[in-house]
Protein backbone atom coordinates (compact mmCIF):
# COMPACT_ATOMS: atom_id res chain seq x y z
CA UNK A 1 0.00 0.00 0.00
CA UNK A 2 1.40 3.38 -0.95
CA UNK A 3 1.75 6.12 1.61
CA UNK A 4 -0.73 8.36 -0.17
CA UNK A 5 -4.36 8.25 0.89
CA UNK A 6 -5.44 10.88 -1.61
CA UNK A 7 -3.71 11.58 -4.90
CA UNK A 8 -4.61 14.63 -6.97
CA UNK A 9 -3.00 15.09 -10.37
CA UNK A 10 -3.21 18.01 -12.77
CA UNK A 11 -6.46 19.47 -11.41
CA UNK A 12 -7.71 22.41 -13.40
CA UNK A 13 -10.81 24.48 -12.98
CA UNK A 14 -11.49 28.00 -14.22
CA UNK A 15 -14.46 30.22 -13.48
CA UNK A 16 -14.62 32.49 -16.50
CA UNK A 17 -11.13 33.97 -16.55
CA UNK A 18 -10.32 33.07 -12.94
CA UNK A 19 -8.10 30.00 -12.65
CA UNK A 20 -9.15 28.64 -9.28
CA UNK A 21 -7.14 25.46 -9.92
CA UNK A 22 -4.32 25.68 -12.38
CA UNK A 23 -2.59 22.31 -12.31
CA UNK A 24 -2.80 21.02 -8.74
CA UNK A 25 -0.67 17.94 -7.93
CA UNK A 26 -0.87 16.80 -4.33
CA UNK A 27 -0.50 13.61 -2.32
CA UNK A 28 -2.11 13.49 1.09
CA UNK A 29 -0.17 10.96 3.14
CA UNK A 30 -1.81 8.42 5.41
CA UNK A 31 -2.09 9.73 8.95
CA UNK A 32 -0.66 13.18 8.33
CA UNK A 33 -2.03 16.61 9.21
CA UNK A 34 -1.63 18.73 6.11
CA UNK A 35 -2.20 22.48 6.34
CA UNK A 36 -3.20 24.53 3.31
CA UNK A 37 -2.32 28.20 3.48
CA UNK A 38 -2.52 30.99 0.96
CA UNK A 39 -4.15 34.36 0.30
CA UNK A 40 -7.86 34.92 -0.23
CA UNK A 41 -9.05 33.67 -3.58
CA UNK A 42 -6.02 31.38 -4.06
CA UNK A 43 -8.27 28.37 -4.67
CA UNK A 44 -8.05 26.57 -1.34
CA UNK A 45 -11.78 26.01 -0.96
CA UNK A 46 -12.01 25.09 -4.63
CA UNK A 47 -9.57 22.24 -4.00
CA UNK A 48 -11.76 20.91 -1.18
CA UNK A 49 -14.84 21.33 -3.36
CA UNK A 50 -13.27 19.25 -6.13
CA UNK A 51 -12.09 16.59 -3.72
CA UNK A 52 -15.54 16.19 -2.19
CA UNK A 53 -17.42 16.07 -5.48
CA UNK A 54 -19.09 19.45 -5.06
CA UNK A 55 -17.26 20.83 -8.10
CA UNK A 56 -15.99 18.80 -10.99
CA UNK A 57 -12.52 19.68 -12.30
CA UNK A 58 -12.21 20.45 -16.02
CA UNK A 59 -9.05 18.36 -16.16
CA UNK A 60 -7.05 16.09 -13.90
CA UNK A 61 -7.67 13.07 -11.69
CA UNK A 62 -8.37 12.44 -8.02
CA UNK A 63 -7.85 9.03 -6.45
CA UNK A 64 -8.73 8.00 -2.90
CA UNK A 65 -7.32 4.70 -1.59
CA UNK A 66 -6.03 4.10 -5.12
CA UNK A 67 -9.47 4.43 -6.74
CA UNK A 68 -10.73 7.32 -8.82
CA UNK A 69 -13.44 9.35 -7.15
CA UNK A 70 -13.81 11.73 -10.05
CA UNK A 71 -17.41 12.32 -11.01
CA UNK A 72 -18.85 10.75 -7.86
CA UNK A 73 -21.58 12.65 -6.04
CA UNK A 74 -20.64 14.20 -2.69
CA UNK A 75 -22.68 11.62 -0.82
CA UNK A 76 -20.89 8.74 -2.54
CA UNK A 77 -17.53 10.27 -1.66
CA UNK A 78 -18.62 10.79 1.95
CA UNK A 79 -19.61 7.15 2.18
CA UNK A 80 -16.12 6.15 1.08
CA UNK A 81 -14.74 7.90 4.14
CA UNK A 82 -13.96 11.49 3.19
CA UNK A 83 -15.53 13.96 5.62
CA UNK A 84 -15.80 17.68 5.26
CA UNK A 85 -16.40 20.72 7.39
CA UNK A 86 -17.20 24.09 5.90
CA UNK A 87 -15.81 27.60 5.79
CA UNK A 88 -19.42 28.73 6.33
CA UNK A 89 -20.86 26.18 8.78
CA UNK A 90 -23.62 24.05 7.26
CA UNK A 91 -25.94 23.24 10.13
CA UNK A 92 -29.62 22.35 10.24
CA UNK A 93 -30.60 25.72 11.65
CA UNK A 94 -34.02 24.75 13.00
CA UNK A 95 -32.64 21.76 14.87
CA UNK A 96 -30.80 21.72 18.19
CA UNK A 97 -27.07 21.05 18.34
CA UNK A 98 -27.83 17.58 19.72
CA UNK A 99 -30.26 16.81 16.89
CA UNK A 100 -27.67 17.97 14.37
CA UNK A 101 -25.05 15.64 15.80
CA UNK A 102 -27.53 12.77 16.20
CA UNK A 103 -28.58 13.12 12.57
CA UNK A 104 -24.96 12.75 11.55
CA UNK A 105 -24.57 9.65 13.73
CA UNK A 106 -27.79 8.21 12.33
CA UNK A 107 -26.73 9.07 8.78
CA UNK A 108 -23.61 7.00 9.24
CA UNK A 109 -25.69 3.95 10.10
CA UNK A 110 -28.27 4.64 7.41
CA UNK A 111 -31.27 6.79 8.20
CA UNK A 112 -33.87 4.60 6.56
CA UNK A 113 -35.74 3.49 9.63
CA UNK A 114 -38.95 5.51 9.71
CA UNK A 115 -40.11 4.38 13.13
CA UNK A 116 -36.91 4.67 15.19
CA UNK A 117 -36.72 7.97 17.07
CA UNK A 118 -33.72 10.10 16.16
CA UNK A 119 -33.07 10.69 19.84
CA UNK A 120 -33.14 7.00 20.73
CA UNK A 121 -30.66 6.28 23.42
CA UNK A 122 -27.80 4.86 21.34
CA UNK A 123 -27.72 7.74 18.86
CA UNK A 124 -28.32 10.36 21.51
CA UNK A 125 -25.55 9.04 23.72
CA UNK A 126 -23.04 8.86 20.91
CA UNK A 127 -24.01 12.36 19.76
CA UNK A 128 -23.62 13.68 23.31
CA UNK A 129 -20.26 12.00 23.61
CA UNK A 130 -19.03 13.64 20.40
CA UNK A 131 -20.36 17.03 21.49
CA UNK A 132 -18.62 16.60 24.82
CA UNK A 133 -15.31 15.95 23.07
CA UNK A 134 -15.72 19.30 21.34
CA UNK A 135 -16.79 21.08 24.51
CA UNK A 136 -20.31 21.56 23.16
CA UNK A 137 -22.22 19.47 25.68
CA UNK A 138 -23.64 22.53 27.45
CA UNK A 139 -25.06 23.77 24.15
CA UNK A 140 -26.72 20.47 23.21
CA UNK A 141 -30.25 21.83 23.64
CA UNK A 142 -29.56 25.13 21.88
CA UNK A 143 -30.96 25.66 18.40
CA UNK A 144 -28.17 25.77 15.85
CA UNK A 145 -29.19 29.20 14.56
CA UNK A 146 -28.68 30.66 18.03
CA UNK A 147 -24.99 29.68 18.29
CA UNK A 148 -22.11 32.11 18.03
CA UNK A 149 -19.67 31.77 15.16
CA UNK A 150 -17.09 29.75 17.08
CA UNK A 151 -19.60 27.21 18.37
CA UNK A 152 -21.14 26.90 14.91
CA UNK A 153 -17.71 26.08 13.51
CA UNK A 154 -17.13 23.42 16.12
CA UNK A 155 -20.57 21.89 15.69
CA UNK A 156 -19.92 21.76 11.96
CA UNK A 157 -16.67 19.85 12.55
CA UNK A 158 -18.34 17.61 15.13
CA UNK A 159 -20.91 16.59 12.52
CA UNK A 160 -18.18 15.66 10.08
CA UNK A 161 -16.33 13.69 12.77
CA UNK A 162 -19.54 11.88 13.75
CA UNK A 163 -19.45 10.20 10.35
CA UNK A 164 -16.14 8.52 11.29
CA UNK A 165 -14.21 9.68 8.23
CA UNK A 166 -10.73 8.37 7.50
CA UNK A 167 -9.85 11.59 5.70
CA UNK A 168 -11.24 14.85 7.07
CA UNK A 169 -11.09 18.08 5.08
CA UNK A 170 -11.61 21.19 7.18
CA UNK A 171 -12.06 24.64 5.70
CA UNK A 172 -10.73 27.24 8.16
CA UNK A 173 -11.71 25.34 11.32
CA UNK A 174 -10.53 28.11 13.63
CA UNK A 175 -11.80 31.24 11.89
CA UNK A 176 -14.45 32.86 14.05
CA UNK A 177 -13.25 31.02 17.14
CA UNK A 178 -12.26 33.51 19.85
CA UNK A 179 -8.47 33.89 20.07
CA UNK A 180 -8.43 33.00 23.77
CA UNK A 181 -10.07 29.62 23.17
CA UNK A 182 -8.46 28.85 19.84
CA UNK A 183 -5.39 26.86 20.91
CA UNK A 184 -7.32 24.79 23.43
CA UNK A 185 -9.91 23.94 20.83
CA UNK A 186 -7.37 22.99 18.19
CA UNK A 187 -5.53 20.87 20.73
CA UNK A 188 -8.75 19.03 21.52
CA UNK A 189 -9.55 18.62 17.85
CA UNK A 190 -6.10 17.31 17.03
CA UNK A 191 -6.22 14.87 19.93
CA UNK A 192 -9.64 13.58 18.86
CA UNK A 193 -8.43 13.07 15.30
CA UNK A 194 -5.09 11.49 16.24
CA UNK A 195 -6.81 9.10 18.63
CA UNK A 196 -9.09 7.88 15.89
CA UNK A 197 -6.30 7.74 13.31
CA UNK A 198 -7.91 10.30 11.02
CA UNK A 199 -5.86 11.91 8.27
CA UNK A 200 -6.61 15.63 8.11
CA UNK A 201 -6.30 18.44 5.60
CA UNK A 202 -7.11 21.88 6.94
CA UNK A 203 -7.15 25.31 5.42
CA UNK A 204 -5.72 27.70 8.00
CA UNK A 205 -4.92 31.37 8.25
CA UNK A 206 -3.27 31.27 11.69
CA UNK A 207 0.46 30.52 11.26
CA UNK A 208 0.86 29.65 14.92
CA UNK A 209 -1.70 26.86 14.52
CA UNK A 210 0.03 25.68 11.35
CA UNK A 211 3.43 25.66 13.01
CA UNK A 212 2.25 23.72 16.03
CA UNK A 213 -0.10 21.18 14.50
CA UNK A 214 0.72 20.58 10.84
CA UNK A 215 3.08 17.83 9.70
CA UNK A 216 3.33 19.46 6.29
CA UNK A 217 2.19 22.74 4.74
CA UNK A 218 1.06 23.34 1.17
CA UNK A 219 1.14 26.94 0.02
CA UNK A 220 -1.53 27.94 -2.47
CA UNK A 221 -1.25 30.93 -4.78
CA UNK A 222 -3.42 31.68 -7.81
CA UNK A 223 -4.63 28.13 -8.23
CA UNK A 224 -1.19 26.54 -7.80
CA UNK A 225 0.88 24.96 -5.08
CA UNK A 226 3.99 27.11 -4.80
CA UNK A 227 5.62 25.41 -1.82
CA UNK A 228 5.18 22.12 0.06
CA UNK A 229 7.06 20.72 3.04
CA UNK A 230 7.43 20.73 6.82
CA UNK A 231 6.21 23.97 8.45
CA UNK A 232 9.66 24.88 9.82
CA UNK A 233 11.10 24.88 6.34
CA UNK A 234 8.17 26.30 4.32
CA UNK A 235 7.28 29.12 6.68
CA UNK A 236 10.94 30.18 6.81
CA UNK A 237 11.14 30.52 3.01
CA UNK A 238 11.51 34.25 2.23
CA UNK A 239 9.36 34.01 -0.89
CA UNK A 240 6.54 32.38 1.06
CA UNK A 241 6.91 34.94 3.82
CA UNK A 242 6.75 37.81 1.40
CA UNK A 243 3.98 36.59 -0.87
CA UNK A 244 1.74 34.64 1.42
CA UNK A 245 2.35 35.18 5.08
CA UNK A 246 2.73 38.94 4.64
CA UNK A 247 -0.63 38.95 2.92
CA UNK A 248 -2.06 36.56 5.48
CA UNK A 249 -1.16 38.87 8.30
CA UNK A 250 -3.17 41.63 6.70
CA UNK A 251 -5.98 39.44 5.45
CA UNK B 1 -41.86 19.82 22.86
CA UNK B 2 -45.42 18.78 23.64
CA UNK B 3 -45.42 15.82 25.93
CA UNK B 4 -46.52 12.58 24.39
CA UNK B 5 -49.19 12.19 27.08
CA UNK B 6 -50.76 15.58 26.41
CA UNK B 7 -50.98 14.95 22.70
CA UNK B 8 -52.45 11.49 23.22
CA UNK B 9 -55.05 12.91 25.63
CA UNK B 10 -56.11 15.56 23.14
CA UNK B 11 -56.35 12.91 20.41
CA UNK B 12 -58.48 10.67 22.63
CA UNK B 13 -60.69 13.57 23.65
CA UNK B 14 -61.06 14.50 20.00
CA UNK B 15 -61.98 10.94 19.00
CA UNK B 16 -64.55 10.74 21.80
CA UNK B 17 -65.86 14.16 20.76
CA UNK B 18 -66.32 12.97 17.19
CA UNK B 19 -68.31 9.92 18.32
CA UNK B 20 -70.42 11.95 20.76
CA UNK B 21 -71.20 14.58 18.13
CA UNK B 22 -72.14 11.90 15.59
CA UNK B 23 -74.45 10.29 18.12
CA UNK B 24 -76.09 13.57 19.13
CA UNK B 25 -76.48 14.89 15.57
CA UNK B 26 -76.71 11.99 13.14
CA UNK B 27 -76.34 14.18 10.04
CA UNK B 28 -72.85 15.10 11.31
CA UNK B 29 -71.61 11.55 10.67
CA UNK B 30 -71.22 12.24 6.97
CA UNK B 31 -69.44 15.56 7.53
CA UNK B 32 -67.08 14.09 10.14
CA UNK B 33 -66.21 11.06 8.03
CA UNK B 34 -65.28 13.31 5.11
CA UNK B 35 -63.31 15.54 7.47
CA UNK B 36 -61.32 12.59 8.84
CA UNK B 37 -60.66 11.31 5.32
CA UNK B 38 -59.36 14.70 4.23
CA UNK B 39 -57.35 14.91 7.45
CA UNK B 40 -55.55 11.69 6.49
CA UNK B 41 -54.74 13.16 3.07
CA UNK B 42 -53.56 16.40 4.70
CA UNK B 43 -51.20 14.43 6.95
CA UNK B 44 -49.33 13.74 3.73
CA UNK B 45 -49.17 17.45 2.93
CA UNK B 46 -47.81 18.01 6.42
CA UNK B 47 -44.90 15.64 5.70
CA UNK B 48 -43.98 17.63 2.61
CA UNK B 49 -44.39 20.91 4.47
CA UNK B 50 -41.72 19.69 6.88
CA UNK B 51 -39.35 19.73 3.94
CA UNK B 52 -40.52 23.26 3.12
CA UNK B 53 -42.38 22.02 0.05
CA UNK B 54 -45.99 22.87 -0.77
CA UNK B 55 -47.86 20.85 -3.36
CA UNK B 56 -50.83 22.24 -5.24
CA UNK B 57 -51.68 18.92 -6.82
CA UNK B 58 -52.18 16.53 -3.93
CA UNK B 59 -55.87 15.97 -4.65
CA UNK B 60 -54.80 13.75 -7.53
CA UNK B 61 -53.90 11.04 -5.00
CA UNK B 62 -57.20 11.43 -3.24
CA UNK B 63 -58.93 11.10 -6.61
CA UNK B 64 -56.81 8.05 -7.47
CA UNK B 65 -57.99 6.36 -4.27
CA UNK B 66 -61.61 7.30 -4.88
CA UNK B 67 -61.58 6.11 -8.50
CA UNK B 68 -59.91 2.86 -7.49
CA UNK B 69 -62.89 2.28 -5.22
CA UNK B 70 -65.33 3.28 -7.96
CA UNK B 71 -63.72 0.95 -10.53
CA UNK B 72 -63.34 -2.05 -8.23
CA UNK B 73 -66.46 -1.82 -6.06
CA UNK B 74 -68.71 -3.67 -8.57
CA UNK B 75 -66.41 -6.69 -8.73
CA UNK B 76 -64.75 -6.53 -5.30
CA UNK B 77 -67.17 -4.75 -2.99
CA UNK B 78 -65.33 -5.19 0.29
CA UNK B 79 -64.03 -2.17 2.19
CA UNK B 80 -61.09 -4.07 3.68
CA UNK B 81 -59.97 -4.97 0.18
CA UNK B 82 -60.74 -1.64 -1.48
CA UNK B 83 -58.82 0.39 1.10
CA UNK B 84 -55.43 -1.30 0.78
CA UNK B 85 -55.72 -1.52 -3.01
CA UNK B 86 -56.56 2.20 -3.20
CA UNK B 87 -53.57 2.94 -0.95
CA UNK B 88 -51.34 0.83 -3.19
CA UNK B 89 -52.56 2.45 -6.42
CA UNK B 90 -52.05 5.96 -5.05
CA UNK B 91 -48.71 5.02 -3.55
CA UNK B 92 -47.51 3.65 -6.91
CA UNK B 93 -48.75 6.74 -8.71
CA UNK B 94 -46.90 8.78 -6.09
CA UNK B 95 -43.74 6.80 -6.74
CA UNK B 96 -43.88 7.39 -10.50
CA UNK B 97 -44.68 11.10 -10.19
CA UNK B 98 -42.36 11.46 -7.21
CA UNK B 99 -39.30 10.16 -9.09
CA UNK B 100 -39.75 13.21 -11.27
CA UNK B 101 -40.95 15.98 -8.93
CA UNK B 102 -38.47 15.40 -6.06
CA UNK B 103 -35.80 16.87 -8.30
CA UNK B 104 -37.46 20.24 -7.89
CA UNK B 105 -37.97 22.59 -4.99
CA UNK B 106 -40.26 25.38 -3.89
CA UNK B 107 -42.38 27.03 -6.57
CA UNK B 108 -41.27 24.51 -9.19
CA UNK B 109 -42.23 21.61 -6.95
CA UNK B 110 -45.62 23.16 -6.23
CA UNK B 111 -46.38 24.02 -9.84
CA UNK B 112 -45.21 20.69 -11.28
CA UNK B 113 -47.52 18.88 -8.91
CA UNK B 114 -50.32 21.20 -9.99
CA UNK B 115 -49.59 20.58 -13.67
CA UNK B 116 -49.52 16.80 -13.25
CA UNK B 117 -52.76 16.82 -11.29
CA UNK B 118 -54.43 18.85 -14.05
CA UNK B 119 -53.34 16.31 -16.64
CA UNK B 120 -55.02 13.58 -14.60
CA UNK B 121 -58.06 15.77 -14.12
CA UNK B 122 -58.53 16.14 -17.86
CA UNK B 123 -57.99 12.42 -18.39
CA UNK B 124 -60.74 11.66 -15.87
CA UNK B 125 -62.97 14.16 -17.62
CA UNK B 126 -62.22 13.14 -21.21
CA UNK B 127 -62.03 9.33 -21.03
CA UNK B 128 -65.80 9.13 -20.92
CA UNK B 129 -66.14 5.45 -21.75
CA UNK B 130 -64.01 4.59 -18.74
CA UNK B 131 -64.87 7.31 -16.22
CA UNK B 132 -68.23 8.67 -17.47
CA UNK B 133 -66.61 12.09 -17.54
CA UNK B 134 -68.10 14.84 -15.39
CA UNK B 135 -71.14 12.66 -14.63
CA UNK B 136 -68.86 10.57 -12.49
CA UNK B 137 -69.36 7.03 -11.20
CA UNK B 138 -71.85 5.91 -8.58
CA UNK B 139 -70.47 3.55 -5.94
CA UNK B 140 -72.58 0.86 -4.29
CA UNK B 141 -71.83 0.56 -0.57
CA UNK B 142 -69.27 -2.22 -0.24
CA UNK B 143 -69.43 -4.95 2.38
CA UNK B 144 -67.46 -4.24 5.52
CA UNK B 145 -65.56 -7.25 6.84
CA UNK B 146 -67.97 -9.44 4.92
CA UNK B 147 -71.16 -7.80 6.23
CA UNK B 148 -73.64 -6.04 3.98
CA UNK B 149 -74.90 -3.36 6.33
CA UNK B 150 -78.11 -1.35 6.32
CA UNK B 151 -77.46 2.26 5.36
CA UNK B 152 -77.62 3.69 8.88
CA UNK B 153 -75.15 1.07 10.18
CA UNK B 154 -72.96 1.50 7.11
CA UNK B 155 -72.62 5.24 7.80
CA UNK B 156 -71.62 4.50 11.38
CA UNK B 157 -69.14 1.87 10.26
CA UNK B 158 -67.53 4.24 7.77
CA UNK B 159 -67.14 6.90 10.46
CA UNK B 160 -65.53 4.44 12.85
CA UNK B 161 -63.29 3.07 10.13
CA UNK B 162 -62.20 6.61 9.22
CA UNK B 163 -61.56 7.37 12.88
CA UNK B 164 -59.43 4.26 13.39
CA UNK B 165 -57.41 4.98 10.25
CA UNK B 166 -56.98 8.62 11.25
CA UNK B 167 -55.58 7.61 14.63
CA UNK B 168 -53.38 4.95 13.03
CA UNK B 169 -51.90 7.25 10.43
CA UNK B 170 -51.59 10.05 12.99
CA UNK B 171 -49.47 7.81 15.21
CA UNK B 172 -47.46 6.64 12.20
CA UNK B 173 -46.73 10.17 10.98
CA UNK B 174 -45.81 11.27 14.47
CA UNK B 175 -43.23 8.49 14.71
CA UNK B 176 -42.02 9.17 11.18
CA UNK B 177 -41.42 12.84 11.93
CA UNK B 178 -39.38 12.00 15.02
CA UNK B 179 -37.25 9.48 13.11
CA UNK B 180 -34.08 10.36 11.21
CA UNK B 181 -36.08 10.18 7.98
CA UNK B 182 -38.52 12.77 9.29
CA UNK B 183 -35.83 14.95 10.80
CA UNK B 184 -33.89 14.80 7.54
CA UNK B 185 -37.02 16.14 5.84
CA UNK B 186 -36.73 19.24 7.99
CA UNK B 187 -33.06 19.27 7.01
CA UNK B 188 -34.07 19.61 3.36
CA UNK B 189 -35.75 22.86 4.32
CA UNK B 190 -32.78 24.34 6.14
CA UNK B 191 -29.56 22.78 4.77
CA UNK B 192 -29.87 20.36 1.94
CA UNK B 193 -26.12 20.47 1.15
CA UNK B 194 -25.29 19.12 4.58
CA UNK B 195 -27.53 16.13 4.02
CA UNK B 196 -25.57 15.25 0.89
CA UNK B 197 -22.32 15.68 2.80
CA UNK B 198 -23.63 13.25 5.40
CA UNK B 199 -23.95 10.65 2.67
CA UNK B 200 -27.73 11.01 2.50
CA UNK B 201 -29.65 11.56 -0.71
CA UNK B 202 -32.04 14.44 -0.11
CA UNK B 203 -34.08 13.33 -3.10
CA UNK B 204 -34.60 9.90 -1.63
CA UNK B 205 -35.61 11.41 1.70
CA UNK B 206 -38.19 13.52 -0.08
CA UNK B 207 -39.30 10.64 -2.30
CA UNK B 208 -40.00 8.40 0.68
CA UNK B 209 -42.16 11.11 2.24
CA UNK B 210 -43.83 11.80 -1.08
CA UNK B 211 -44.83 8.17 -1.60
CA UNK B 212 -46.16 7.93 1.94
CA UNK B 213 -48.10 11.15 1.43
CA UNK B 214 -49.58 9.85 -1.83
CA UNK B 215 -50.54 6.61 -0.11
CA UNK B 216 -52.35 8.50 2.64
CA UNK B 217 -54.05 10.59 -0.04
CA UNK B 218 -55.29 7.32 -1.54
CA UNK B 219 -56.64 6.11 1.80
CA UNK B 220 -58.44 9.42 2.30
CA UNK B 221 -59.81 9.20 -1.24
CA UNK B 222 -61.05 5.65 -0.74
CA UNK B 223 -63.00 6.74 2.34
CA UNK B 224 -64.39 9.73 0.44
CA UNK B 225 -65.45 7.44 -2.41
CA UNK B 226 -67.15 4.94 -0.11
CA UNK B 227 -68.84 7.71 1.89
CA UNK B 228 -70.08 10.08 -0.82
CA UNK B 229 -70.70 7.05 -3.08
CA UNK B 230 -70.32 9.30 -6.09
CA UNK B 231 -66.88 9.89 -7.60
CA UNK B 232 -66.29 12.74 -10.06
CA UNK B 233 -63.23 14.35 -11.68
CA UNK B 234 -63.79 17.37 -9.44
CA UNK B 235 -61.94 15.40 -6.74
CA UNK B 236 -58.72 15.93 -8.74
CA UNK B 237 -59.39 19.54 -9.71
CA UNK B 238 -56.89 22.13 -8.51
CA UNK B 239 -59.41 23.71 -6.15
CA UNK B 240 -59.54 20.39 -4.29
CA UNK B 241 -55.77 20.46 -3.95
CA UNK B 242 -55.96 24.04 -2.74
CA UNK B 243 -58.53 22.95 -0.19
CA UNK B 244 -56.08 20.39 1.24
CA UNK B 245 -53.36 23.04 1.57
CA UNK B 246 -55.93 25.34 3.16
CA UNK B 247 -56.74 22.66 5.73
CA UNK B 248 -53.06 22.09 6.44
CA UNK B 249 -52.52 25.78 7.20
CA UNK B 250 -55.76 26.10 9.16
CA UNK B 251 -54.91 23.10 11.33
CA UNK B 252 -51.22 23.87 11.69
CA UNK B 253 -48.22 21.90 10.51
CA UNK B 254 -46.65 21.56 13.96
CA UNK B 255 -48.14 18.20 14.92
CA UNK B 256 -49.96 15.21 13.50
CA UNK B 257 -53.19 16.40 15.15
CA UNK B 258 -53.18 19.61 13.13
CA UNK B 259 -54.62 18.17 9.90
CA UNK B 260 -57.60 16.69 11.74
CA UNK B 261 -58.35 19.87 13.67
CA UNK B 262 -58.07 21.74 10.39
CA UNK B 263 -60.25 19.30 8.47
CA UNK B 264 -63.03 19.21 11.06
CA UNK B 265 -62.91 23.00 11.43
CA UNK B 266 -62.96 23.45 7.67
CA UNK B 267 -65.85 21.09 7.01
CA UNK B 268 -67.94 22.58 9.82
CA UNK B 269 -67.34 26.17 8.69
CA UNK B 270 -68.12 25.11 5.16
CA UNK B 271 -71.36 23.36 6.02
CA UNK B 272 -72.63 26.13 8.32
CA UNK B 273 -71.47 28.96 6.11
CA UNK B 274 -72.93 27.34 3.01
CA UNK B 275 -76.25 26.83 4.78
CA UNK B 276 -76.46 30.31 6.28
CA UNK B 277 -74.78 32.47 3.66
CA UNK B 278 -75.06 30.53 0.43
CA UNK B 279 -73.44 33.28 -1.61
CA UNK B 280 -70.68 34.26 0.75
CA UNK B 281 -69.28 31.07 2.19
CA UNK B 282 -66.10 31.17 0.16
CA UNK B 283 -65.51 34.72 1.36
CA UNK B 284 -65.97 33.49 4.93
CA UNK B 285 -63.43 30.70 4.40
CA UNK B 286 -61.03 33.21 2.88
CA UNK B 287 -61.42 35.51 5.87
CA UNK B 288 -60.81 32.60 8.26
CA UNK B 289 -57.62 31.67 6.41
CA UNK B 290 -56.44 35.26 6.45
CA UNK B 291 -57.02 35.52 10.19
CA UNK B 292 -55.13 32.28 10.81
CA UNK B 293 -52.15 33.36 8.73
CA UNK B 294 -52.01 36.79 10.36
CA UNK B 295 -52.74 35.92 13.96
CA UNK B 296 -52.16 32.20 14.44
CA UNK B 297 -49.46 31.02 12.06
CA UNK B 298 -49.27 27.77 14.04
CA UNK B 299 -52.91 27.09 13.08
CA UNK B 300 -55.54 25.59 15.35
CA UNK B 301 -52.97 23.19 16.77
CA UNK B 302 -50.66 26.09 17.57
CA UNK B 303 -53.50 27.83 19.41
CA UNK B 304 -54.35 24.76 21.46
CA UNK B 305 -50.78 23.87 22.36
CA UNK B 306 -50.18 27.54 23.13
CA UNK B 307 -53.14 27.55 25.50
CA UNK B 308 -51.83 24.46 27.20
CA UNK B 309 -48.59 26.36 27.57
CA UNK B 310 -46.39 23.43 26.74
CA UNK B 311 -46.24 23.28 22.99
CA UNK B 312 -43.91 25.12 20.73
CA UNK B 313 -45.73 25.53 17.44
CA UNK B 314 -43.57 25.14 14.37
CA UNK B 315 -41.08 22.88 16.10
CA UNK B 316 -40.88 19.19 15.35
CA UNK B 317 -43.32 17.43 17.60
N1 LIG C 1 -18.53 28.48 -7.69
C1 LIG C 1 -17.76 29.50 -8.13
N2 LIG C 1 -18.16 30.28 -9.15
C2 LIG C 1 -17.40 31.29 -9.60
N3 LIG C 1 -16.22 31.62 -9.08
C3 LIG C 1 -15.77 30.89 -8.05
C4 LIG C 1 -16.52 29.80 -7.51
N4 LIG C 1 -15.82 29.26 -6.49
C5 LIG C 1 -14.69 29.98 -6.39
N5 LIG C 1 -14.64 30.96 -7.33
C6 LIG C 1 -13.54 31.88 -7.53
O1 LIG C 1 -12.37 31.10 -7.59
C7 LIG C 1 -11.31 31.75 -6.87
C8 LIG C 1 -10.81 30.84 -5.77
O2 LIG C 1 -11.84 30.76 -4.78
P1 LIG C 1 -11.70 29.91 -3.44
O3 LIG C 1 -12.97 30.06 -2.72
O4 LIG C 1 -11.25 28.56 -3.78
O5 LIG C 1 -10.54 30.70 -2.70
P2 LIG C 1 -9.97 30.47 -1.24
O6 LIG C 1 -8.51 30.24 -1.39
O7 LIG C 1 -10.75 29.47 -0.51
O8 LIG C 1 -10.18 31.92 -0.61
P3 LIG C 1 -10.59 32.35 0.89
O9 LIG C 1 -9.36 32.37 1.69
O10 LIG C 1 -11.16 33.72 0.70
O11 LIG C 1 -11.60 31.38 1.36
C9 LIG C 1 -11.88 33.07 -6.35
O12 LIG C 1 -11.53 34.08 -7.27
C10 LIG C 1 -13.37 32.82 -6.37
O13 LIG C 1 -14.05 34.04 -6.58
MG1 LIG D 1 -11.96 29.46 1.12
Amino acid sequence: MSGALLEARGLRLAFGGVRAADGIDLDVLRGEFLAIIGPNGAGKTTFLNMTTGYLRPQAGTIAYEGESILGLAPRAIVRRGIGRSFQLPQLFTEHTVLENAALAVAAREGIWSPLTPLLRRRWREEAMEILARFGLAALAATRADALNEGARKLADIAMAVALNPRLLLMDEPTSGVAAAEKMAIVETLVRVLRESGVTAVFVEHDMEVVERFADRVAVWSQGRIVALGPPGQVLADPAVQREVIGIERHA
Amino acid sequence: MMRRGAEASIALLGAAGVLAAAWAAPWLKFVLTIALAKGIAVLGILLLLRAGQVTFGHAVYLAAGAYTVAFLAPSAGEAFLLLPVAALVSGLLGLVVGLFVVRYRDIFFGMLNLAISMVFYSLLEKLYSLTRGTDGIRVEPPRIAGFSLALEDYVWAMLILALVLAVGFGVLVRAYLASPMGQALAGIKTRETRLEFMGVSARRVLLAAYVLSALMGGVGGAIVGMTTRHVTPLLAYWTSSGELVFIAILGGAGAALGPFLGAVGYELVRVYAAASFAEAWQAILGAVLLLVILFAPGGLWGMISGLLGRGRPGRPA
